[in-house]
């Protein structure tokens, strides 16, 4: 028996949010109290302490992706960047006015967020065009895929440097690099990226760059838009005016706390991620490794390779999402499940990928972080194991498929 | 999604787990009724398996499969324990209501207590179809 048991529940979902990290918090905590002054106050030690702290934040947020301060814009989150980014951009380099169609074509993946979705899905309505790429069966995206699509009228791509489901990664310099030759405006959604890959948004390409503090151990509602400021200097129409703050671009009295809590977050990430990387990478293959070992009808989903060290989407063939999760409740993790019954949404990521239906209902998206230890993970494979065996026992789907059954055969009666 | 404690404890000890054969033996069996319901694109199959004493005219045993949510697998577990010991006739009186309102399931889960009722009916029609035949 195992000596000590982790302390359950045991959080394993953090590509969906991190802790703030103790130092963050601990950073942030004079400017609630004694520092509390506003940035743009210019005639007072108030206001210039906070307008120090917000200086060197944005210090910190650039040096972590190798921009230029000038270029960091705080906003309120990755939502909000990509808002700002896809529909600033959009607007700004229309070939046409409000009120009329073919004001331009944008090019985008099927599989990214909905927060890049949506806003594009809006410019669609206002009429631009927009092309809606599938992504490879293994969740990546090439420079040879962008350039099939591109038009002349292409004034801007969006796409994402790693997935939130599967972790894949996408050939984003390669992609960047393209646009410039094009003439078109390149913005990635790289939130599950920035803190856990080396970025350097000059040799990378990149023109806009999203990324938010909740992913990276900083507090939620703040975030940043990169926006490149030289070959291409990028230009944005804002979504939100009014005091004029950050260049324009973002108008509101700033996030003095938050902004110090992401700078802070930057700099500890910069300082850990080749370690962490390197740990969460060994932890990552130890579990897939038992977990392939164990059961049949398991997939990886994603690249083996091309994606995020600290993060898996396993799928587990015969048995149904809600059940395993419920199965796992005291392990905190994401279920990709492809047709969960409270919603009967698929999971569109999935799709894309093109997992089929006998694996596609159950797929857990686990993700590591920081405070992720050996013991939590090695527990999680067991129980995950023992969960899918229990199911496996109790489902039909399995039986037929021991008996050399192919379920996709059978006439299922839809209800 | 919060689950009632009586779709809680049927998941845990899910009763009467199991088939009377492989899939093969069972279709030659005439004491067995077999129901197959739902579909795996929609999130849950289930597999409600029947005994019937010739003699009697009761069901003298009954398993079940389930491939879906807790409160499916709730469902046809209640499903096999309130088919035993039942006529044919009173087993077709079983209502999805009555699994409702026993497992207390929400809204959004009646589908499964639709389903299980649906999985009632069939493998009591399966056995009469048998027994039709000779
Ligand atoms: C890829 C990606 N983009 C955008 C977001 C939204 O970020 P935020 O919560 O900072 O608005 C998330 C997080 O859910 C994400 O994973």
């Amino acid at each position: 028996m195992r000596a000590e048991l982790p302390k359950l529940p045991m959080y394993l979902d953090y590509a969906a949010t991190t802790p703030c990290d103790p130092r963050v918090v601990e950073a942030m905590f004079p400017y609630f109290t004694e520092k509390f002054g506003n940035p743009g106050s210019r005639n007072h030690s108030f206001g210039w302490d906070a307008e120090e702290a917000v200086t060197k934040a944005r210090q910190q947020v650039a040096e972590l992706i190798g921009a230029d301060p000038k270029e960091i814009i705080f906003t309120s989150g990755s939502t909000e960047s990509n808002n700002l980014a896809i529909k600033g951009a959009a607007n700004m380099y229309a070939k046409k006015p409000t009120g009329h169609t073919q004001r331009g074509h944008i090019i985008s993946v099927i599989h990214e967020h909905k927060a890049v979705l949506d806003p594009c899905k809006r410019l669609e309505k206002e009429g631009f065009e927009v092309t809606l790429i599938d992504p490879q069966s293994d969740g990546t995206v090439t420079r040879e895929m962008i350039e099939a699509v591109i038009r002349d009228d292409t004034i801007l791509v969006t796409v994402m440097w790693a997935n939130n489901e599967i972790g894949t990664f996408n050939e984003v310099p390669e992609i960047g690099a393209l646009c410039h030759e094009r003439g078109i405006i390149f913005h990635t959604d790289a939130t599950q990226w920035v803190g856990k890959m080396p970025t350097n948004v000059k040799k990378d390409n990149v023109d806009l760059l999203s990324l938010s503090g909740h992913k990276m151990y900083g507090p939620k509602g703040i975030g940043a838009l990169y926006v490149r400021r030289r070959r291409p200097r990028v230009r944005l129409m804002a979504l939100q005016e009014g005091g004029g703050q950050e260049r324009g671009f973002r108008s509101g009295t700033s996030n003095v706390t938050g902004i110090v809590g992401l700078g802070k977050a930057c700099e500890l990430c910069a300082a850990d991620m080749d370690a962490q990387r390197q740990r969460l990478g060994a932890l990552r293959d130890k579990l897939e490794t038992k977990i392939t070992n164990a059961l049949d009808v398991v997939q990886v989903n994603g690249h083996p390779d091309k994606r995020l060290a600290h993060l898996t989407n396993i799928s587990f063939g015969f048995v149904e999402g809600e059940s395993l999760m419920m199965a796992l409740k005291e392990i905190a993790m994401s279920s990709g499940s492809a047709c969960t019954s409270a919603s009967l949404e698929p999971s569109y990521v999935l799709k894309a990928l093109g997992v089929g239906d006998d694996l596609a209902h159950s797929s857990l998206r686990i993700s590591m972080g920081r405070w992720t230890t050996e013991e939590e993970i090695d527990y999680a494979g067991d129980k995950i194991i023992e969960a899918v065996n229990k199911l496996r026992d109790l489902s039909p789907l399995y039986d037929m498929h021991n008996e050399g059954i192919d379920i996709t055969k059978i006439e299922w009666a839809a209800h | 999604m919060a689950y009632s404690e009586k779709v809680i404890e049927h998941y845990e000890k899910p009763r009467n787990v199991g088939t009377f054969g492989t899939q093969k033996e069972i279709k030659e069996r005439t004491d067995i009724g077999v129901g197959l319901v739902g579909a795996p694109e929609c999130g849950d199959v289930m597999q409600l398996q029947i005994k019937v004493d010739d003699n009697t005219g009761r069901i003298e045993d009954a398993k079940f499969k389930c491939f879906g949510c807790g409160s499916a697998i709730a469902s046809s577990s209640l499903a096999t324990e309130w088919l035993k010991g039942k006529t044919l006739d009173e087993g077709m009186k079983i209502k999805n209501t009555e699994i409702v309102e026993e497992l207390s399931l929400p809204p959004v889960k009646i589908h499964c207590s639709v389903l299980a009722e649906d999985a009632i009916k069939s493998a009591i029609a399966d056995y009469k179809q048998k027994n039709s035949k000779n």
